[in-house]
């Protein structure tokens, strides 16, 4: 076996393993299904009766900003997990394995895809209940989904970085916590951008979530003329930008999450 | 016999902390060498560079023939690795654990599976292998580990502290593991806290301290650097103590020892229960009361308080009891 298929191989092996370990772990799970189901409702229910917005119902405005949202705090998981098997010494025996070494990382991030899978399903299905709707082409549609799956592998990187970085659970939780909170709210993904005061507007406005909300919303269809798009550069070009971030991201961190695996050892 | 691991100078630095200072150790195949010390000796960071997961600062070694450093990935085929935390997947069945090992040795699927089911029976964990590991008794994640290890038959095994933590039950079925797969020819570097361990599986013990060998040998010479047999006798009063220690003089092969806070005699003797038997003869004759009377054997504690000034681990060694 060459290289390549080993590393493809191993990377199966460790994607399945993950795979398992996310359907036996009830605090996972939930985090995968019951979280989107939760927060379409809440969302839809409480500030939808609050918000009202010219030209489109506030539920088809707000599932973009769910799915990404969703994306964003499933990212997270990749991380306690690598810093759970970090602390356990699971990373000290496949280490002493002849298994590629590339393989834990990139089967933890392709089993995290397959986990967003099934939270994106899971809140669109959600979502139609509550009267989200597509108006777009089904190819429009289907690029929109697989827009938010690349970003949301290409996340699982930066999470895997910040993670190896920083070593344990704990510490990875709150900080993740702490900086998921502003990337989610300091964006488009529940208000108008537009009417955000001094300083947060043009933070918000090139904010990477807010380009991923806006490309979903055009390729959903889930916009309205009567809220012009913004200025900003991001947001005028928010599909190809957005499929840019991914690339961008994956480029910086899967080498740079690789090398930190290479060096993490429990103890 | 050639040999199966070889360390020379081995030098790990963390910061200002020096975790080994140039260990040297060479394991025949087929034997089991015992590293023995306390927390801190560097038994682990020995183990780390010896299993690929750290590159020493300095020195080199071989195992199975293979650089650690330079031939990492080809010697990772040929070792077996378990650690003081089984590194085990809760969430994981016993089964999945063991084929997961088994396909990232690139054993394929069916074998994987097969070996899985082997070992699982090997280690009286059939009953168990459908269940998440998180259901598991500490003694049962330890097998698990160590089987987890031997998945492809390695001829060289890694076992840093393999029963730490462990009761006296799960730790004696443990040693009977290790003690089959010794006999089966598998080389062992096994490192310890619990003398009792390295005397039962080691064919030779390295006593380590501040990360170098500071003494080498069989459990059995490194005691009797320490001194042959002895005999201890507890008394009931001050004055027999004195007279005790004189009556036992001429018995002595050895300047006597006597504790006072204790009421205490020790004295080193050659002819073992011989010389017991004439030792109490001699004290009922002058009336002193003895309380208890034993013959000793220096154990590898009192190898490792010579050597080294102090004891092996207080902490840890309340525990092995």
């Amino acid at each position: 076996m060459n290289t390549l298929h080993l590393a493809v191989a191993d990377g199966v092996t460790i994607a399945r393993r993950n795979t398992l370990k996310i359907r036996r772990a009830p605090d996972l799970l939930g985090g995968v299904v019951m979280l989107p189901i939760v927060l379409v409702l809440l969302f839809t229910y409480v500030f939808g009766s609050m918000i009202s917005l010219p030209g489109v119902s506030y539920v088809e405005y707000l599932l973009p900003g769910i799915f990404v949202m969703t994306i964003v705090s499933s990212g997270q998981i990749t991380g306690y997990t690598l810093t759970q098997d970090l602390q356990r010494g699971i990373f000290d025996r496949f280490r002493t394995l002849p298994m590629s070494p590339s393989a834990v990382l990139t089967g933890q991030t392709v089993a995290d895809v397959i986990m967003n899978v099934t939270s994106i399903v899971t809140m669109a299905l959600v979502g139609l209940l509550v009267g989200w709707r597509v108006h777009t082409s089904p190819g429009e549609a289907a690029l929109g989904f697989l827009m938010l799956l690349l970003f949301a592998y290409a996340f699982s990187w930066v999470t895997a970085t910040v993670a190896l970085a920083l070593r344990t659970p704990e510490v990875f939780n709150n900080v993740a916590t702490i900086m998921s909170f502003p990337m989610v709210f300091l964006s488009n993904a529940f208000v108008d951008s537009a009417r955000l005061p001094g300083p947060l507007k043009p933070i918000a406005e090139w904010n990477p979530v807010s380009t991923l909300v806006q490309a979903s919303r055009e390729l959903f269809g889930n916009t309205s003329p009567a809220l012009p798009v913004p200025d900003a550069w991001p947001l005028r070009h928010a599909v190809p930008v957005s499929f840019l971030w991914s690339v961008l991201l994956l480029a910086v961190f899967a080498p740079l999450a690789t090398r930190l695996y290479k060096k993490a050892v429990s103890r | 016999m050639p040999d199966a691991i070889v360390a020379e100078g081995l030098v790990k630095k963390y910061g200002d902390v020096v975790a080994l200072d140039g260990m040297d150790l060479t394991v025949p195949e087929g034997t089991v060498l015992g590293l023995l010390g306390p927390n801190g000796a560097g038994k682990t960071t020995t183990v780390r560079i010896l299993t690929t997961l750290l590159t020493p600062d300095a020195g080199h070694a071989t195992v199975a023939g293979f650089d650690v450093v330079r031939d990492a990935r080809r010697l990772r085929a040929r070792i077996g690795a378990s650690g003081q935390y089984a590194a085990v997947d809760d969430h994981l069945t016993g089964a999945e654990n063991l084929e997961m090992v088994g396909r990232l040795y690139h054993l394929g699927t069916r074998r994987s599976r097969e070996r899985a089911r082997e070992l699982l029976e090997r280690f009286d964990l059939t009953g168990a292998a459908d269940r998440p590991v998180q259901g598991y008794s500490g003694g049962m994640r330890r097998r698990l580990d160590l089987a987890g290890a031997l998945v492809a038959d390695p001829p060289v095994l890694f076992l840093d502290e393999p029963t730490t933590g462990l009761d006296p039950r799960a730790r004696a079925s443990l040693w009977d593991v290790i003690s089959e797969l010794v006999a089966a020819g598998t080389t062992v570097l096994l490192t310890t806290q619990y003398m009792e361990e390295a005397d039962r599986l080691a064919d030779r013990v390295a006593v380590v301290d501040h990360g170098r060998v500071i003494a080498l040998g069989t459990a059995d010479e490194l005691k009797s650097h320490v001194g042959g047999d002895r005999i201890e006798l507890s008394v009931t009063s001050a004055a027999d103590l004195a007279s005790a220690t004189r009556v036992l003089v001429p018995l002595s092969a050895g300047a006597p020892q006597s504790d006072a806070t204790a009421l205490r005699v020790t004295i080193p003797v050659a002819g073992g229960a011989s010389a017991l038997t004439e030792a109490l003869v001699r004290l009922a004759a002058e009336r002193i009361t003895v309380r208890d009377a034993g013959l000793r054997r220096p154990t590898l504690d009192d190898v490792f308080l010579t050597l080294t000034g102090r004891e092996a681990d207080e902490k840890t060694k309340e525990t092995a009891r």
